[in-house]
Protein backbone atom coordinates (compact mmCIF):
# COMPACT_ATOMS: atom_id res chain seq x y z
CA UNK A 1 0.00 0.00 0.00
CA UNK A 2 1.44 3.54 -1.06
CA UNK A 3 -0.02 7.09 0.02
CA UNK A 4 -1.32 9.43 -2.69
CA UNK A 5 0.02 12.79 -2.16
CA UNK A 6 -1.75 14.95 -4.19
CA UNK A 7 -4.29 14.15 -6.75
CA UNK A 8 -5.31 17.07 -9.18
CA UNK A 9 -7.52 18.34 -11.74
CA UNK A 10 -5.57 19.06 -14.93
CA UNK A 11 -7.88 19.43 -18.30
CA UNK A 12 -11.24 17.94 -18.85
CA UNK A 13 -10.96 13.87 -17.72
CA UNK A 14 -7.51 14.57 -17.21
CA UNK A 15 -5.89 14.20 -13.48
CA UNK A 16 -2.34 14.17 -12.02
CA UNK A 17 -1.51 11.88 -9.14
CA UNK A 18 1.70 11.94 -7.22
CA UNK A 19 2.22 8.93 -4.94
CA UNK A 20 5.14 7.96 -2.04
CA UNK A 21 7.19 4.84 -3.53
CA UNK A 22 10.23 3.96 -3.49
CA UNK A 23 11.87 1.71 -6.25
CA UNK A 24 13.69 1.19 -9.94
CA UNK A 25 11.11 2.39 -12.29
CA UNK A 26 11.76 2.34 -16.34
CA UNK A 27 9.80 4.78 -18.38
CA UNK A 28 7.13 3.07 -20.78
CA UNK A 29 6.24 0.54 -17.49
CA UNK A 30 3.55 0.40 -16.09
CA UNK A 31 1.70 -0.08 -12.66
CA UNK A 32 -1.66 -1.99 -11.63
CA UNK A 33 -3.58 0.59 -9.50
CA UNK A 34 -6.81 0.30 -7.51
CA UNK A 35 -7.76 2.51 -4.75
CA UNK A 36 -10.85 0.33 -4.03
CA UNK A 37 -11.51 -3.49 -2.54
CA UNK A 38 -13.72 -4.80 -4.16
CA UNK A 39 -15.46 -3.04 -6.99
CA UNK A 40 -14.59 -2.43 -10.18
CA UNK A 41 -12.63 -6.43 -9.83
CA UNK A 42 -9.84 -5.36 -11.44
CA UNK A 43 -7.39 -3.28 -11.10
CA UNK A 44 -6.52 -0.51 -13.79
CA UNK A 45 -3.03 -0.47 -15.72
CA UNK A 46 -1.39 3.05 -15.61
CA UNK A 47 2.04 3.83 -17.17
CA UNK A 48 4.44 6.08 -15.17
CA UNK A 49 4.15 9.81 -15.95
CA UNK A 50 7.24 10.85 -13.56
CA UNK A 51 9.34 9.35 -11.05
CA UNK A 52 11.67 11.48 -8.99
CA UNK A 53 12.66 11.18 -5.26
CA UNK A 54 10.70 8.86 -4.01
CA UNK A 55 7.16 10.35 -5.55
CA UNK A 56 6.06 8.31 -8.70
CA UNK A 57 3.72 10.16 -10.45
CA UNK A 58 0.74 9.24 -12.84
CA UNK A 59 -1.06 11.36 -15.41
CA UNK A 60 -4.56 9.37 -16.16
CA UNK A 61 -7.16 10.06 -18.13
CA UNK A 62 -11.18 9.54 -16.75
CA UNK A 63 -12.71 6.66 -18.94
CA UNK A 64 -14.72 4.11 -16.73
CA UNK A 65 -15.43 3.43 -13.20
CA UNK A 66 -12.24 2.54 -11.69
CA UNK A 67 -10.36 5.56 -13.42
CA UNK A 68 -13.21 7.98 -11.61
CA UNK A 69 -12.86 6.28 -8.48
CA UNK A 70 -9.26 7.22 -8.87
CA UNK A 71 -9.83 10.94 -9.56
CA UNK A 72 -11.65 10.94 -6.57
CA UNK A 73 -9.35 9.90 -4.26
CA UNK A 74 -7.99 12.15 -1.96
CA UNK A 75 -4.14 13.14 -0.78
CA UNK A 76 -3.14 11.14 2.31
CA UNK A 77 -5.69 7.73 1.18
CA UNK A 78 -4.35 4.82 0.06
CA UNK A 79 -3.60 3.10 -2.95
CA UNK A 80 -2.77 -0.17 -4.10
CA UNK A 81 0.53 -0.14 -6.21
CA UNK A 82 1.28 -3.55 -8.06
CA UNK A 83 4.36 -3.19 -10.51
CA UNK A 84 6.45 -2.12 -11.86
CA UNK A 85 5.24 -4.10 -14.92
CA UNK A 86 6.65 -3.87 -18.25
CA UNK A 87 9.20 -3.53 -20.38
CA UNK A 88 9.84 0.42 -21.28
CA UNK A 89 11.39 2.66 -24.10
CA UNK A 90 15.18 1.81 -24.76
CA UNK A 91 17.44 4.97 -24.13
CA UNK A 92 20.53 4.90 -25.81
CA UNK A 93 22.87 7.79 -26.62
CA UNK A 94 20.78 9.08 -29.57
CA UNK A 95 18.53 12.19 -30.36
CA UNK A 96 15.21 11.45 -29.78
CA UNK A 97 11.36 12.26 -31.31
CA UNK A 98 8.57 11.31 -29.30
CA UNK A 99 4.73 12.25 -30.93
CA UNK A 100 2.23 11.71 -28.33
CA UNK A 101 -1.17 11.68 -28.63
CA UNK A 102 -4.17 12.94 -25.92
CA UNK A 103 -3.52 10.38 -22.88
CA UNK A 104 -0.25 8.82 -24.55
CA UNK A 105 1.65 11.82 -23.69
CA UNK A 106 1.90 10.46 -19.95
CA UNK A 107 4.62 7.78 -20.88
CA UNK A 108 6.49 9.98 -22.62
CA UNK A 109 7.48 12.66 -20.42
CA UNK A 110 9.16 10.21 -18.18
CA UNK A 111 11.63 8.79 -20.83
CA UNK A 112 11.79 12.39 -22.29
CA UNK A 113 13.60 13.90 -18.37
CA UNK A 114 15.24 10.58 -18.77
CA UNK A 115 16.84 10.99 -22.04
CA UNK A 116 17.69 14.25 -21.40
CA UNK A 117 19.21 13.49 -17.88
CA UNK A 118 21.02 10.74 -19.46
CA UNK A 119 22.44 12.71 -22.49
CA UNK A 120 21.81 16.63 -22.37
CA UNK A 121 23.65 17.52 -25.74
CA UNK A 122 21.86 14.70 -27.75
CA UNK A 123 18.40 16.89 -29.26
CA UNK A 124 14.76 15.79 -28.32
CA UNK A 125 12.30 17.03 -30.73
CA UNK A 126 8.61 16.61 -29.05
CA UNK A 127 5.36 16.97 -30.90
CA UNK A 128 1.72 16.72 -28.89
CA UNK A 129 -1.40 16.09 -30.59
CA UNK A 130 -4.93 16.83 -28.37
CA UNK A 131 -8.06 16.50 -29.97
CA UNK A 132 -9.71 19.65 -27.86
CA UNK A 133 -7.26 20.78 -25.10
CA UNK A 134 -3.98 20.60 -25.06
CA UNK A 135 -1.87 20.00 -21.15
CA UNK A 136 1.29 19.70 -19.73
CA UNK A 137 2.48 21.14 -22.57
CA UNK A 138 5.02 23.20 -20.22
CA UNK A 139 5.96 20.48 -18.60
CA UNK A 140 7.64 19.51 -22.21
CA UNK A 141 8.87 22.44 -23.30
CA UNK A 142 10.85 22.81 -19.73
CA UNK A 143 12.97 19.44 -21.00
CA UNK A 144 12.57 19.11 -24.64
CA UNK A 145 14.80 21.15 -27.77
CA UNK A 146 11.24 21.65 -29.25
CA UNK A 147 7.80 21.16 -28.88
CA UNK A 148 5.32 21.42 -31.63
CA UNK A 149 1.85 21.41 -30.89
CA UNK A 150 -1.46 20.75 -32.53
CA UNK A 151 -4.92 20.18 -31.54
CA UNK A 152 -7.83 18.97 -33.83
CA UNK A 153 -6.00 17.88 -36.21
CA UNK A 154 -3.77 15.33 -37.02
CA UNK A 155 -0.23 15.73 -35.13
CA UNK A 156 1.53 12.92 -37.63
CA UNK A 157 1.24 15.47 -40.65
CA UNK A 158 3.98 17.98 -38.35
CA UNK A 159 6.12 15.08 -37.50
CA UNK A 160 9.80 15.15 -38.98
CA UNK A 161 12.47 13.20 -38.55
CA UNK A 162 16.11 13.12 -39.32
CA UNK A 163 18.37 9.94 -40.35
CA UNK A 164 19.32 8.34 -37.04
CA UNK A 165 16.67 10.27 -34.95
CA UNK A 166 14.70 6.97 -32.23
CA UNK A 167 10.75 7.49 -32.02
CA UNK A 168 9.21 6.95 -29.22
CA UNK A 169 5.39 7.05 -29.32
CA UNK A 170 2.24 6.39 -27.55
CA UNK A 171 -1.36 7.85 -28.50
CA UNK A 172 -4.53 6.46 -30.11
CA UNK A 173 -3.02 3.09 -32.54
CA UNK A 174 -4.70 5.06 -35.35
CA UNK A 175 -1.86 7.43 -35.11
CA UNK A 176 0.82 5.11 -34.22
CA UNK A 177 -0.03 3.18 -36.99
CA UNK A 178 0.08 6.46 -39.37
CA UNK A 179 3.50 7.73 -37.92
CA UNK A 180 5.40 4.15 -38.43
CA UNK A 181 4.06 4.35 -42.28
CA UNK A 182 5.20 7.36 -42.83
CA UNK A 183 8.95 7.36 -40.80
CA UNK A 184 11.58 5.71 -42.74
CA UNK A 185 12.35 2.18 -42.23
CA UNK A 186 15.88 3.53 -40.97
CA UNK A 187 14.83 4.89 -38.31
CA UNK A 188 13.98 2.94 -35.06
CA UNK A 189 10.47 3.63 -33.78
CA UNK A 190 9.45 2.15 -30.30
CA UNK A 191 5.52 2.13 -29.69
CA UNK A 192 3.84 1.83 -26.27
CA UNK A 193 0.77 0.05 -27.35
CA UNK A 194 -2.61 -0.15 -24.64
CA UNK A 195 -5.36 -3.10 -24.24
CA UNK A 196 -7.87 -3.96 -21.50
CA UNK A 197 -5.91 -6.07 -19.13
CA UNK A 198 -6.74 -8.27 -16.54
CA UNK A 199 -3.36 -9.82 -14.73
CA UNK A 200 -0.70 -7.35 -15.98
CA UNK A 201 1.55 -9.64 -15.44
CA UNK A 202 1.14 -11.91 -18.74
CA UNK A 203 -0.62 -15.05 -17.23
CA UNK A 204 -4.22 -14.14 -18.50
CA UNK A 205 -3.41 -13.69 -21.85
CA UNK A 206 -6.28 -11.18 -22.45
CA UNK A 207 -3.61 -8.40 -23.92
CA UNK A 208 -2.47 -10.89 -26.20
CA UNK A 209 -2.24 -10.09 -29.93
CA UNK A 210 -1.46 -10.48 -33.20
CA UNK A 211 2.35 -9.39 -34.10
CA UNK A 212 3.65 -8.58 -37.25
CA UNK A 213 5.72 -11.63 -37.31
CA UNK A 214 2.62 -13.96 -37.00
CA UNK A 215 3.66 -14.69 -33.51
CA UNK A 216 1.27 -13.43 -30.57
CA UNK A 217 2.74 -10.78 -28.20
CA UNK A 218 1.33 -10.05 -24.63
CA UNK A 219 1.08 -6.29 -24.23
CA UNK A 220 1.72 -6.47 -20.50
CA UNK A 221 4.63 -8.62 -20.69
CA UNK A 222 6.60 -8.27 -23.98
CA UNK A 223 5.32 -4.98 -24.07
CA UNK A 224 3.90 -2.24 -23.66
CA UNK A 225 6.98 -0.97 -25.11
CA UNK A 226 7.60 -2.85 -28.61
CA UNK A 227 10.22 -2.00 -31.73
CA UNK A 228 7.70 -1.16 -34.34
CA UNK A 229 8.85 -4.09 -36.43
CA UNK A 230 7.28 -6.59 -33.34
CA UNK A 231 4.19 -4.98 -34.10
CA UNK A 232 3.75 -3.61 -38.24
CA UNK A 233 4.57 -5.54 -40.72
CA UNK B 1 3.16 -31.36 13.97
CA UNK B 2 2.23 -32.83 11.04
CA UNK B 3 0.63 -30.85 7.86
CA UNK B 4 -2.79 -30.48 8.37
CA UNK B 5 -3.58 -29.36 4.92
CA UNK B 6 -2.32 -32.15 3.35
CA UNK B 7 -4.66 -34.67 1.30
CA UNK B 8 -4.96 -37.16 -1.79
CA UNK B 9 -6.98 -36.76 -4.63
CA UNK B 10 -7.40 -40.06 -6.53
CA UNK B 11 -4.47 -41.07 -4.64
CA UNK B 12 -2.48 -38.35 -5.82
CA UNK B 13 -0.46 -36.65 -2.41
CA UNK B 14 -1.17 -32.74 -2.09
CA UNK B 15 0.61 -31.00 0.17
CA UNK B 16 -2.51 -28.53 0.75
CA UNK B 17 -6.21 -28.55 -1.26
CA UNK B 18 -5.09 -24.85 -2.98
CA UNK B 19 -4.26 -25.17 -6.91
CA UNK B 20 -4.38 -22.45 -9.36
CA UNK B 21 -7.17 -22.66 -12.56
CA UNK B 22 -5.62 -23.32 -15.98
CA UNK B 23 -6.00 -20.43 -17.71
CA UNK B 24 -5.51 -17.85 -15.15
CA UNK B 25 -1.87 -19.28 -13.97
CA UNK B 26 -0.15 -19.52 -17.47
CA UNK B 27 2.68 -22.47 -16.75
CA UNK B 28 3.47 -20.83 -13.64
CA UNK B 29 6.57 -18.37 -14.66
CA UNK B 30 4.71 -14.90 -14.19
CA UNK B 31 3.73 -15.82 -10.93
CA UNK B 32 7.04 -17.31 -9.85
CA UNK B 33 8.38 -13.97 -9.44
CA UNK B 34 5.94 -13.41 -6.36
CA UNK B 35 6.16 -16.66 -4.25
CA UNK B 36 7.50 -20.47 -4.05
CA UNK B 37 5.52 -22.33 -6.10
CA UNK B 38 6.06 -24.80 -4.21
CA UNK B 39 4.03 -23.39 -1.68
CA UNK B 40 0.67 -24.63 -3.78
CA UNK B 41 -1.07 -27.95 -3.55
CA UNK B 42 -0.93 -28.06 -7.19
CA UNK B 43 -1.06 -25.34 -10.53
CA UNK B 44 -3.27 -26.20 -13.63
CA UNK B 45 -1.29 -25.20 -17.18
CA UNK B 46 -2.93 -22.88 -19.57
CA UNK B 47 -5.07 -25.34 -21.37
CA UNK B 48 -3.20 -27.41 -23.94
CA UNK B 49 -4.11 -28.54 -27.97
CA UNK B 50 -2.27 -30.25 -30.04
CA UNK B 51 -1.25 -27.70 -32.14
CA UNK B 52 -0.20 -24.77 -31.30
CA UNK B 53 -3.34 -21.41 -31.11
CA UNK B 54 -2.92 -18.24 -31.44
CA UNK B 55 -6.26 -17.40 -29.50
CA UNK B 56 -9.56 -15.53 -30.51
CA UNK B 57 -8.90 -12.24 -32.23
CA UNK B 58 -10.49 -8.92 -31.22
CA UNK B 59 -11.52 -7.76 -27.60
CA UNK B 60 -10.90 -10.68 -25.28
CA UNK B 61 -11.92 -9.24 -21.87
CA UNK B 62 -14.65 -7.64 -20.14
CA UNK B 63 -15.19 -6.56 -16.63
CA UNK B 64 -18.83 -6.86 -14.83
CA UNK B 65 -19.58 -6.37 -11.11
CA UNK B 66 -17.67 -9.02 -9.68
CA UNK B 67 -16.59 -10.82 -12.75
CA UNK B 68 -14.72 -10.91 -15.69
CA UNK B 69 -16.04 -12.24 -19.03
CA UNK B 70 -13.37 -13.83 -21.19
CA UNK B 71 -12.65 -14.92 -24.42
CA UNK B 72 -9.49 -16.20 -24.80
CA UNK B 73 -10.13 -18.97 -27.29
CA UNK B 74 -7.10 -21.52 -25.74
CA UNK B 75 -3.66 -19.24 -26.69
CA UNK B 76 -0.85 -21.89 -26.15
CA UNK B 77 2.32 -23.41 -27.36
CA UNK B 78 0.65 -26.88 -27.96
CA UNK B 79 1.43 -30.10 -26.72
CA UNK B 80 4.84 -30.58 -28.17
CA UNK B 81 6.37 -27.43 -26.67
CA UNK B 82 4.95 -28.19 -23.18
CA UNK B 83 6.29 -31.75 -23.41
CA UNK B 84 10.15 -30.66 -24.43
CA UNK B 85 10.18 -27.19 -23.26
CA UNK B 86 7.96 -26.68 -19.93
CA UNK B 87 7.61 -29.91 -18.72
CA UNK B 88 11.38 -29.72 -17.56
CA UNK B 89 10.94 -27.06 -15.63
CA UNK B 90 7.59 -27.96 -14.30
CA UNK B 91 8.41 -31.28 -13.22
CA UNK B 92 11.40 -29.79 -10.57
CA UNK B 93 8.48 -28.26 -8.70
CA UNK B 94 6.99 -30.84 -6.03
CA UNK B 95 3.96 -28.66 -6.47
CA UNK B 96 1.24 -31.01 -8.38
CA UNK B 97 1.12 -30.23 -11.58
CA UNK B 98 -2.21 -30.94 -13.33
CA UNK B 99 -2.13 -30.52 -17.57
CA UNK B 100 -4.81 -29.32 -19.19
CA UNK B 101 -6.04 -30.89 -22.23
CA UNK B 102 -8.41 -29.54 -25.02
CA UNK B 103 -9.22 -30.50 -28.23
CA UNK B 104 -10.89 -29.42 -31.57
CA UNK B 105 -12.34 -32.70 -32.02
CA UNK B 106 -11.88 -36.36 -30.64
CA UNK B 107 -8.85 -37.25 -33.05
CA UNK B 108 -6.97 -34.59 -31.37
CA UNK B 109 -7.65 -34.78 -27.80
CA UNK B 110 -6.53 -38.09 -27.97
CA UNK B 111 -3.41 -37.55 -29.76
CA UNK B 112 -2.52 -34.68 -27.64
CA UNK B 113 -2.96 -37.23 -24.67
CA UNK B 114 -0.92 -39.98 -26.18
CA UNK B 115 1.91 -36.97 -26.50
CA UNK B 116 1.86 -36.30 -23.13
CA UNK B 117 2.01 -40.31 -22.29
CA UNK B 118 6.10 -39.42 -22.82
CA UNK B 119 6.52 -37.43 -19.29
CA UNK B 120 5.07 -37.87 -15.72
CA UNK B 121 2.81 -35.66 -15.78
CA UNK B 122 0.51 -36.71 -12.48
CA UNK B 123 -2.69 -35.90 -12.67
CA UNK B 124 -4.30 -34.72 -17.00
CA UNK B 125 -7.79 -32.11 -16.56
CA UNK B 126 -9.61 -33.43 -19.80
CA UNK B 127 -11.57 -29.74 -20.80
CA UNK B 128 -14.88 -30.67 -21.79
CA UNK B 129 -15.73 -27.36 -20.93
CA UNK B 130 -14.25 -24.41 -23.03
CA UNK B 131 -17.09 -21.99 -24.00
CA UNK B 132 -14.66 -20.27 -26.20
CA UNK B 133 -13.42 -22.26 -29.06
CA UNK B 134 -15.58 -22.67 -32.58
CA UNK B 135 -14.77 -26.49 -32.74
CA UNK B 136 -14.70 -29.35 -29.83
CA UNK B 137 -14.23 -27.84 -26.15
CA UNK B 138 -17.72 -27.59 -24.72
CA UNK B 139 -19.57 -29.50 -27.39
CA UNK B 140 -18.19 -32.69 -25.17
CA UNK B 141 -19.33 -31.49 -22.07
CA UNK B 142 -23.12 -30.93 -22.82
CA UNK B 143 -24.50 -34.38 -22.85
CA UNK B 144 -23.28 -37.32 -20.79
CA UNK B 145 -23.17 -39.56 -23.69
CA UNK B 146 -20.72 -37.60 -25.28
CA UNK B 147 -18.74 -36.74 -22.20
CA UNK B 148 -18.70 -40.48 -21.27
CA UNK B 149 -17.56 -41.30 -24.70
CA UNK B 150 -14.87 -38.82 -25.22
CA UNK B 151 -13.73 -39.96 -21.21
CA UNK B 152 -13.59 -43.56 -21.98
CA UNK B 153 -12.01 -42.83 -25.23
CA UNK B 154 -8.88 -39.93 -22.83
CA UNK B 155 -8.73 -42.89 -20.12
CA UNK B 156 -7.60 -45.76 -22.67
CA UNK B 157 -5.21 -44.06 -24.34
CA UNK B 158 -3.77 -42.22 -21.45
CA UNK B 159 -1.53 -43.47 -19.11
CA UNK B 160 -2.17 -40.79 -16.65
CA UNK B 161 -5.31 -40.19 -14.40
CA UNK B 162 -7.90 -38.30 -16.10
CA UNK B 163 -9.93 -35.68 -14.23
CA UNK B 164 -12.81 -34.42 -16.27
CA UNK B 165 -13.12 -30.48 -16.04
CA UNK B 166 -17.14 -29.77 -16.62
CA UNK B 167 -19.09 -27.17 -17.79
CA UNK B 168 -21.89 -25.26 -15.94
CA UNK B 169 -23.65 -24.58 -19.14
CA UNK B 170 -25.71 -27.56 -19.05
CA UNK B 171 -29.46 -28.49 -17.82
CA UNK B 172 -28.19 -31.42 -15.38
CA UNK B 173 -24.17 -31.47 -14.53
CA UNK B 174 -25.28 -34.69 -12.19
CA UNK B 175 -25.84 -36.76 -15.23
CA UNK B 176 -22.81 -35.67 -16.57
CA UNK B 177 -21.06 -35.76 -14.04
CA UNK B 178 -22.00 -39.16 -12.82
CA UNK B 179 -21.39 -40.06 -16.66
CA UNK B 180 -17.69 -39.18 -16.66
CA UNK B 181 -17.04 -41.39 -13.60
CA UNK B 182 -18.64 -44.24 -14.95
CA UNK B 183 -16.16 -43.86 -17.74
CA UNK B 184 -13.20 -43.97 -15.84
CA UNK B 185 -12.30 -40.34 -14.78
CA UNK B 186 -10.52 -40.38 -11.59
CA UNK B 187 -11.58 -37.17 -10.59
CA UNK B 188 -14.28 -33.91 -11.26
CA UNK B 189 -13.21 -30.30 -11.65
CA UNK B 190 -16.20 -28.03 -11.74
CA UNK B 191 -17.40 -25.51 -13.29
CA UNK B 192 -15.55 -23.77 -16.04
CA UNK B 193 -16.74 -20.38 -17.60
CA UNK B 194 -20.36 -19.70 -17.59
CA UNK B 195 -21.36 -18.65 -20.82
CA UNK B 196 -22.19 -14.80 -21.05
CA UNK B 197 -22.33 -11.88 -24.06
CA UNK B 198 -21.58 -8.54 -23.48
CA UNK B 199 -22.78 -5.56 -25.66
CA UNK B 200 -21.00 -2.34 -26.24
CA UNK B 201 -24.35 0.34 -26.71
CA UNK B 202 -22.24 3.35 -27.42
CA UNK B 203 -20.75 1.53 -30.53
CA UNK B 204 -24.02 -0.62 -31.50
CA UNK B 205 -22.06 -3.79 -31.06
CA UNK B 206 -21.41 -7.59 -29.56
CA UNK B 207 -18.02 -7.11 -27.58
CA UNK B 208 -16.53 -10.30 -28.70
CA UNK B 209 -15.62 -11.63 -31.89
CA UNK B 210 -17.13 -15.21 -30.82
CA UNK B 211 -19.64 -13.39 -29.87
CA UNK B 212 -20.58 -15.62 -26.63
CA UNK B 213 -17.61 -15.93 -23.92
CA UNK B 214 -17.56 -17.04 -20.57
CA UNK B 215 -18.10 -15.68 -17.27
CA UNK B 216 -15.52 -15.88 -14.04
CA UNK B 217 -14.51 -14.66 -10.91
CA UNK B 218 -16.77 -13.78 -7.50
CA UNK B 219 -19.54 -13.01 -9.37
CA UNK B 220 -19.84 -16.91 -10.12
CA UNK B 221 -18.72 -18.65 -6.86
CA UNK B 222 -22.13 -19.48 -5.80
CA UNK B 223 -23.12 -21.23 -8.70
CA UNK B 224 -19.99 -23.31 -9.02
CA UNK B 225 -20.85 -23.63 -4.71
CA UNK B 226 -24.11 -25.46 -5.90
CA UNK B 227 -22.91 -27.31 -8.21
CA UNK B 228 -20.32 -28.58 -6.47
CA UNK B 229 -22.28 -29.92 -3.53
CA UNK B 230 -24.91 -31.58 -6.62
CA UNK B 231 -22.01 -33.00 -7.75
CA UNK B 232 -20.55 -34.28 -4.74
CA UNK B 233 -23.92 -35.76 -3.35
CA UNK B 234 -24.07 -38.18 -6.61
CA UNK B 235 -20.57 -39.63 -7.09
CA UNK B 236 -17.69 -40.96 -5.62
CA UNK B 237 -14.91 -39.72 -7.07
CA UNK B 238 -13.26 -36.79 -5.70
CA UNK B 239 -14.19 -33.07 -6.86
CA UNK B 240 -11.95 -29.56 -7.06
CA UNK B 241 -13.94 -26.65 -7.00
CA UNK B 242 -13.63 -24.04 -9.06
CA UNK B 243 -15.20 -21.30 -9.59
CA UNK B 244 -15.27 -17.39 -8.29
CA UNK B 245 -12.88 -18.31 -5.08
CA UNK B 246 -11.90 -15.24 -3.60
CA UNK B 247 -10.89 -15.90 0.25
CA UNK B 248 -9.63 -19.10 2.90
CA UNK B 249 -13.58 -19.05 3.80
CA UNK B 250 -14.83 -19.78 -0.12
CA UNK B 251 -12.37 -22.72 -0.32
CA UNK B 252 -13.63 -24.06 2.73
CA UNK B 253 -16.98 -23.49 1.45
CA UNK B 254 -15.99 -26.05 -0.87
CA UNK B 255 -14.63 -28.44 1.02
CA UNK B 256 -17.54 -28.53 3.13
CA UNK B 257 -19.90 -29.30 0.05
CA UNK B 258 -17.82 -32.24 -0.61
CA UNK B 259 -14.70 -30.58 -2.54
CA UNK B 260 -11.53 -32.46 -2.05
CA UNK B 261 -8.99 -29.37 -3.45
CA UNK B 262 -10.08 -26.47 -5.11
CA UNK B 263 -8.72 -24.18 -7.56
CA UNK B 264 -7.81 -20.13 -7.88
CA UNK B 265 -8.42 -18.23 -10.67
CA UNK B 266 -9.58 -14.90 -11.42
CA UNK B 267 -8.52 -13.64 -8.02
CA UNK B 268 -4.55 -14.44 -9.11
CA UNK B 269 -5.21 -11.15 -11.74
CA UNK B 270 -6.29 -9.24 -8.76
CA UNK B 271 -3.67 -9.82 -6.44
CA UNK B 272 -1.23 -12.45 -7.19
CA UNK B 273 -0.67 -14.00 -3.30
CA UNK B 274 -4.26 -14.84 -3.58
CA UNK B 275 -3.69 -18.80 -3.64
CA UNK B 276 -1.46 -18.47 -0.46
CA UNK B 277 -3.26 -16.56 1.48
CA UNK B 278 -5.77 -18.62 0.99
CA UNK B 279 -3.28 -21.57 1.86
CA UNK B 280 -2.81 -19.35 5.21
CA UNK B 281 -6.35 -18.85 5.94
CA UNK B 282 -7.23 -22.36 5.91
CA UNK B 283 -3.84 -23.62 8.17
CA UNK B 284 -4.86 -20.84 10.78
CA UNK B 285 -8.79 -22.86 10.81
CA UNK B 286 -7.13 -25.69 11.58
CA UNK B 287 -5.42 -24.39 14.27
CA UNK B 288 -8.56 -22.23 15.42
CA UNK B 289 -10.74 -25.66 15.49
CA UNK B 290 -8.59 -27.68 16.72
CA UNK B 291 -8.33 -29.96 13.36
CA UNK B 292 -5.94 -32.75 12.89
CA UNK B 293 -6.77 -33.03 9.18
CA UNK B 294 -8.84 -29.82 7.25
CA UNK B 295 -10.50 -33.93 5.76
CA UNK B 296 -12.29 -33.45 8.91
CA UNK B 297 -14.69 -30.52 7.38
CA UNK B 298 -15.19 -31.89 4.23
CA UNK B 299 -18.42 -32.91 3.03
CA UNK B 300 -20.09 -32.28 6.72
CA UNK B 301 -22.67 -30.27 4.75
CA UNK B 302 -23.64 -32.90 1.97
Amino acid sequence: MAIILSNEYVATDIYHMKVAYTGNVAPGQFFMVRTWLKEPLLSRPLSVFNYNEDVIEFLYQKVGEGTRLLKNAKAGERIELQGPYGQGFPITRSNYVAVGGGIGIAPLYFACKRIKDKYPRKHLTVYLGFSDQPYMVEAFEKIADDVHVDVGGRITDLVQVSKDDVVITCGPEIMMAALCRQIPEENTVYVSLEEHMACGVGACLGCSREGAQGKNVRICKDGPVFNREVIYR
Amino acid sequence: MSNPLATTFAGIPFKNPVTTASGTFGFGDEYANFYDLTELGGLCTKGLTLEPRLGNKGQRLYETPSGLINSIGLENPGIDHFVERIWPHLKTLPSVTIANVSGSDENSYLEALRRLNAIDVPLIELNISCPNVKAGGMAYGTSPDSAANLTAKAVAVSRHPIMVKLTPNVSDIVSIAKACEEAGAVGLSLINTIQAMAVDVHQKKIVFDNIYAGLSGPAVFPIALRMVHQVCKAVDIPVMGVGGIATWEDALAMMMVGATCIQVGVMNFIDPYRPIKIIEGLKNYCEEEGLKSIEEIRGILL
